[in-house]
């Protein structure tokens, strides 16, 4: 299965990562690699296996509904780039 | 041409939790900004979801109240997309394991007759924050609070044949949920909001028309308004020649259109894969009987209930059953005064009517199912008349507590003292002999003016069987 350059680029469009054009070939082989492998494990009969969607044969945990956490926004807001009136203030984005 | 709608809801019920589903942050509404946005929350690096116990029994019990399949597996998957008010790039969903699958509600439309909806399936998921774009120097401020509040995300087979049908479908889920007390149903909070998928197709084809998303509704009138519109619109646009596009679209109350969000060139590729930091959920025997026994008596049986408990009509039952508190209240009443019909009436009359004016829920009623049980007996016994019983509420609903201390200081003691009565009738026939003759000669809906002369003599006191009988025989002698 090979990856075109153009869905390379889709991809990474898709997870915000910025790209070297003179690099999408060599991802879109690398990928197109990882997706043969993918296609070789696929031939493997699973017709009894059951889908899994955790490597651990363990089911979750629960919490109970309890509010523990108390306002650390000062802190938090430390670390952020721009606030105000308790906003955590970023590029508009209305459309 | 003949149109058919189909459309097809997506209800988001905010779940009441204490806790958020993921962490241990409060979900209570109107707090300070980012004041409940903890770590997890806010995604920072490191941090681990855990879900709440409470989001899971709410799901599962929603789930038996819709007679619904409930897997013993359900998986939690990552819904890939970027926008600043999900701090994760991926929200916590469900995708192809929901914890509550099919199911079905049934509706009752405004002939009277009922039609049973599919329910596909409801998820769990965790609620985004908010954008708000008020100008902060050409920036968006983000508010965290909502972000990881537990949503239940309810989707209809698309089965819904008018906008009618989705507004009653949408009534009848908002009613369950709460009875359920597993959503507050405060829509203008946004805790029970809704998608409609609309399409429309020429009658007697089978396959979907192209469908637009309408996005957002949070009342019930925006979700009838905003399909009609839509309805037309794509009717309009494929007679026209046109084609209706695949989008997302946003109804704009004030100009009462829907308009289309400008289309992402990526729309809908959310990449969805199993969440690798949650487990998969089991859902045991043992869980679904323990919540089976919490199941309150769900809207559609306390309505049968009423109807053969109460004697009530389908109608009555069903409006009265509509709301569980009003049903608790009414029942309340009914019972002490042991005229249900009476009680019905002063719940969906006079009481309705006081709370939709003061747009108060049942619950801040200053009137007390008690207090409203007295008066109506005191209409029952005939100590006052149902007219003078509407002033008296007045009195009741304005803070005064006590019927009979009321009934007392302002005098409104029903008139049944026969002789007194019929005092006042001869003085009004004895006033107006014209009028005894033309009733003499026939006229026989003078009747009604002869009452009213009685009553306005009496100040509405004189007690109304007796006046009609009274009358009747003084004019008939």
């Amino acid at each position: 299965m090979s990856l075109t350059a153009e869905e390379v680029r889709k991809i990474a469009h898709l997870a915000r990562l910025s790209i070297q054009e003179e690099k999408v070939q060599t991802y879109a082989d690398n990928l197109s690699g990882i997706l043969d492998l993918v296609a070789q494990m696929e031939t493997v009969n699973t017709d009894d296996v059951a889908p899994m969607a955790h490597p651990q044969e363990v089911t979750q945990r629960l919490r109970e509904d309890v509010v523990t956490e108390t306002s650390q926004r000062e802190k938090f807001q430390q670390i952020a780039p721009a606030t105000e009136a308790g906003l955590y203030l970023v590029p508009k984005v209305i459309e | 041409m003949a149109w058919e709608t189909v459309i097809g809801l997506e209800i988001h019920a905010q779940l009441a939790t204490r806790s958020k589903i993921f962490s241990g942050a409060s979900t209570a509404y109107g707090a300070a900004p980012n004041t409940q946005a903890c770590a997890v929350d806010l995604a920072l690096p490191g941090v681990l979801p855990v879900l709440n116990r409470e989001a899971v029994r709410m799901a599962v019990k929603f789930g038996l109240a819709l007679d619904a399949d409930i897997p013993q597996r359900s998986v939690f998957a990552r819904k890939n997309y970027f926008y600043p008010d999900l701090p994760q790039g991926y929200q916590i969903s469900q995708f192809d394991q929901p914890i509550v699958a099919r199911g079905h509600l049934d509706i009752t439309l405004e002939n009277g007759e009922t039609r049973q909806i599919g329910v596909t399936r409801a998820h769990l998921e965790q609620d985004a924050g908010k954008s708000l774009h008020e100008d902060f120097h050409g920036l968006t401020g983000i508010d965290l609070n909502r972000a990881g509040t537990p949503l239940l995300e309810i989707v209809s087979e698309p089965e819904l044949r008018s906008a009618k049908e989705a507004v009653a479908y949408m009534k009848k889920m908002h009613a369950l949920v709460q009875y359920l007390e597993i959503c507050d149903g405060n829509m203008a909070e946004g805790s029970f909001r809704c998608d409609a998928n609309v399409s429309v197709r020429p009658v007697g084809q089978v396959e979907f028309g192209t469908r637009a998303e309408i996005k957002n509704l949070n009342s019930f009138r925006f979700i009838e308004r905003a399909i009609n519109y839509e309805v037309e619109r794509q009717i309009d646009l494929i007679e026209a020649g046109g084609e209706v596009v695949q989008e997302t679209r946003l109804y704009d109350p004030d100009k009462g259109e829907t308009r289309s969000m400008r289309s992402k060139e990526e729309a809908n590729d959310y990449r969805y894969f199993p969440c690798p930091d949650l487990l998969p959920v089991e859902i045991s025997t043992a869980l679904l009987d323990e919540v089976r026994q919490t199941l309150p008596e769900l809207p559609d049986e306390k309505k049968q209930r009423f109807m053969a408990e109460f004697s009530l009509s389908e109608k009555d039952a069903t409006e009265l059953s509509a709301n569980r508190e009003i049903a608790e209240y009414f029942e309340v009443v009914a019972q002490g005064c042991g005229e249900a019909k009476m009680a019905a009436n002063w719940v969906m009359g006079e009481l309705s009517a006081h709370l939709n004016k003061a747009d108060i829920p049942i619950a801040e009623c200053p009137v007390s199912a008690k207090t409203l049980t007295v008066l109506i007996q005191r209409i029952t016994d005939k100590t006052i008349s149902g007219k003078i019983a509407k002033d008296v509420f007045v009195e009741l609903w304005s803070g005064e507590s006590d019927v009979d201390a009321i009934i007392d200081s302002k005098g409104l003691k029903q008139i049944t003292d026969s002789s007194a009565i019929e005092a006042m009738i001869a003085e009004v026939l004895e006033n107006n002999p014209s009028q005894v003759e033309q009733f003499r000669a026939g006229k026989e809906k003078l009747m009604g003016f002869f009452v009213g002369q009685v009553m306005k003599a009496s100040k509405g006191k004189a007690n109304p069987g007796q006046v009609n009988e009274i009358l009747r025989r003084l004019l008939n002698s």
